[in-house]
């Protein structure tokens, strides 16, 4: 776990170029507590945070992805549809050349699944009771390591 | 006039407390220091270390509690309450496909489950076929797929919808969901005066929280109150809407924002029913009410009593209700799957003990009790039972049940009742300031009180002011619960396809002429602004299915697309 300092020094190395990250609502679910909670951590850790909303489809979260040039996209889906979705999802990024874009997840995502979606390519995925100290932790280190490569 | 207190007694409580505040305490305090700064509920509310009939001094026994059955009703809306007839337990279930559905249901009723609820999955929560391609992957997840009658006939097949009620958790969709639930009862030869139960049918709050809304405010309100008045005219016992505050507090709110915004919805259908020239009395005594129940005990009961006391006096005093069962805020409670924690996760079942406890106290209807999987599935067989038995064990074992409202008196309940009422009326007051719960939900009001308050509470657990066993206190590094807790295992892809073909059988099958003539009137009625319960039904017994029924009121009533807020 990253305490306050970790993430100090983590967004001096951003080096003024802010940090941009893509909240996104994958499904049909409401359960947007979560991804608003992370989205407004994550806009205070000083990131700028692009948030879709809700009962977005994989191609619109693509779509938003490409327009807003983001570092990082996190998703959140609290319906249990999250291998389908996001198979969908990394899928779509491949076809349009954004594979090099870190996906993170949260939710609720029973244990058995974590394989599965780690082998799709999904960085990090975070269950519940994840604190918002390591969400932002992750995030920023997902992004300055894409930005190195 | 029946004051509790006389200023005499008052006077010697105030003098003895004065000086055990100077001699005892400081005595206890220098041994044994606070080891908190200050004591809060979940909505803020600063606790004392002691509260004495200082903090009740002015209250007035029959103008506050009354006695049970009679107004305001603070201490249940029946005289005998649990003497006479235990509560409804009433677990949320469904799943898969309507097979594997009718045979949780049985599984629940052979277990002693006295009343049904119905979960339904994501693309029939927001009014779209089973083969929509926004369904895909969906499909019988996170509930029950339903798109057609076809459905409704299967999860009911063997069940007497004549003996049992069964509440549906069911929103934009409600008036097609509730008429395939009429027209399945009447396949099965039941009497309309006999078919029992609730539609969730509650559009403000999906706005404010739960978000499977579909039409814009307006429209969903008049669907929405459409439902009310054809169940009232025709189905003596259904309860067609249930004002629903759980969503709110599960999307993050304090207990005081969920009794205020509740109840504040409540207000602006009443309105609506008047306004569409209903007598008060014909309508008020099937609306029905469903809350949360959440860990912070005493704050919960407290809620749940001032719950009752605030809705017999708005009925009574704000619109003039007449007849008792008007004034009767009758509610459903479901214990809050948002404090169960992937970690270690049979610790859930000692939450959700405590949470169905504090409903009873509370003098709660009808209850369900979460499963200990609950933060990774809908739950097992094993735990959806363990669940049921929890509430048998508080009903049967415990003796709770054997008294009405036994925290009645206790210095801080009452307390915590009436600053509880307190706080509540001042959101209330704000929201009518406003001009109702429709324009506060337009303004993003009770939405962003909500996502601040949750976002608070999240601070508060991250800097150690909360504490949650597993997650930030008694944290194990090696969860072996974690990774060995069973699972329901459910074949989405299986589901998927075989309600695809479900459905392309049916569309293939009825008759066309008469389905279309159906919806051609559906659209119609909804155009001129008519009830349009009775197209419905029609349209549901000619086999038209949930998205083709909802996209027809669509085309009317436009969709609602909400601006992201954080």
């Amino acid at each position: 776990m990253g305490g306050a300092t970790d993430i100090l020094e983590l967004l001096k190395k951003s080096k003024g170029r802010r940090i941009k990250v893509l909240v996104a609502k994958l499904g049909l679910d409401g359960h947007d507590r979560g991804a608003k909670v992370v989205a407004r951590a994550l806009k205070d850790a000083g990131l700028e945070v692009i948030y879709t909303g809700i009962r977005q489809t994989p191609e619109q979260v693509v779509e938003t992805a490409i327009q807003e040039d983001v570092d990082v996209i996190g998703v959140s889906i609290l319906s249990g549809a999250h291998i389908p979705l996001m198979k969908k999802l990394m899928e779509l990024l491949r076809e349009k050349g954004l594979d090099d874009v870190p996906v993170l997840l949260g939710g609720t995502i029973p244990i058995p699944d974590i394989p599965k979606l780690k082998e799709l390519g999904i960085r990090n995925i975070f269950l519940p009771g994840t604190s918002l100290k390591e969400i932002i932790k992750e995030t920023l280190e997902a992004a300055l390591e894409r930005r190195e490569e | 006039m029946a004051r509790l207190f006389n200023e005499e007694t008052l006077k010697i409580i105030e003098e003895r407390l004065k000086k055990w505040e100077k001699e005892t305490l400081p005595k206890s305090l220098s041994k044994y220091p606070l080891r908190q700064d200050s004591f809060r509920t979940h909505s803020n509310i600063e606790v004392k270390g002691v509260y004495t009939p200082l903090d009740i001094r002015n209250m007035d026994y029959f103008e506050k509690l009354g006695l049970p059955g009679e107004y305001p009703f603070t201490r249940g809306i029946h005289a005998t309450m649990y003497r006479g007839r235990i509560w409804t337990m009433r677990m949320f279930s469904g799943y898969g496909s309507a097979e594997d559905t009718n045979k949780r249901l049985k599984f629940l009723i052979e277990h002693g489950e006295t009343g049904l609820s119905l979960a339904f999955d994501f693309p029939t929560l927001v009014g779209i076929d089973a083969d929509d391609p926004m369904a895909s992957g969906e499909v019988g997840v996170c509930g029950v797929s339903v798109s057609s009658i076809e459905d409704m006939e299967i999860i009911f097949d063997g069940i007497n919808m004549g003996e049992i009620t069964t509440n549906m958790t069911i929103n934009p969709p409600a008036p097609v969901l509730l008429a395939m639930y009429v027209a399945t009862a009447e396949k099965q030869g039941v009497p309309y005066d006999r078919i029992g139960g609730t539609t969730q049918n509650d559009p403000l709050k999906e706005f404010i929280a739960q978000k499977s809304y579909v039409f814009p405010p307006e429209p969903a309100v008049k669907l929405a109150m459409d439902v009310v008045e054809w169940s009232v005219r025709n189905l003596p016992k259904w309860n067609p809407i249930s004002i629903s505050g759980y969503h709110i507090r599960e999307a993050g709110s304090t207990a005081v924002q969920e009794l205020a915004f509740t109840i504040a919805n409540g207000i602006e259908y009443v309105r609506h029913l008047i306004n569409r020239g209903m007598d008060v009395d014909e309508f008020a005594p099937r609306l029905s009410f469903f809350f949360d129940s959440h860990i912070n005990f005493f704050e919960e009961i407290a809620k749940f009593r001032a719950a009752r006391r605030m809705w017999a006096k708005i009925m009574k005093e704000w619109f003039n209700a007449k007849k008792e069962r008007s004034l009767w805020l009758r509610f459903h409670t479901q214990t809050a799957g948002v404090s169960l924690t992937a970690q270690q996760p049979y610790n859930n079942i000692i939450r959700t003990t405590i949470e169905a406890l504090a409903a009873v106290l509370g003098g709660t209807q009808s209850l369900h009790t979460n499963a200990l999987d609950e933060p990774f599935r809908v739950p097992s067989e094993f735990a959806a039972k363990l669940a049921l038995r929890t509430q048998q064990i508080i009903a049967f074992e415990t003796g709770v049940a054997d008294t009405v409202d036994p925290l009645a008196g206790s210095y801080y309940v009452e307390w915590l009742t009436d600053k509880i009422e307190e706080e509540a009326w001042k959101y209330i007051d704000r929201i009518e300031m406003m001009g109702g719960m429709i324009e506060a939900v337009k303004r993003g009001y009770p939405q962003r009180e909500i996502t601040d308050a949750s976002f608070r509470f999240q601070k508060e657990v991250e800097e150690g002011r909360r504490y949650i066993v597993g997650v930030n206190i008694f944290v194990e590094e090696e969860d072996e619960e974690i990774r060995n807790v069973p699972l329901l295992d459910i074949n989405q892809k299986e589901i998927e396809m075989r309600q695809r073909e479900r459905l392309r059988r049916l569309r293939e099958r009825r008759d066309k002429a008469r389905w279309e003539r159906s919806l051609k009137n559906l659209k119609r009625a909804a155009e001129k602004g008519e009830n349009v319960m009775p197209y419905i039904l029609q349209a549901v017994k000619s086999y038209a299915t949930l998205g083709e029924i909802m996209s027809t009121l669509k085309e009317v009533y436009g969709i609602w697309v909400e601006p992201p807020i954080y």
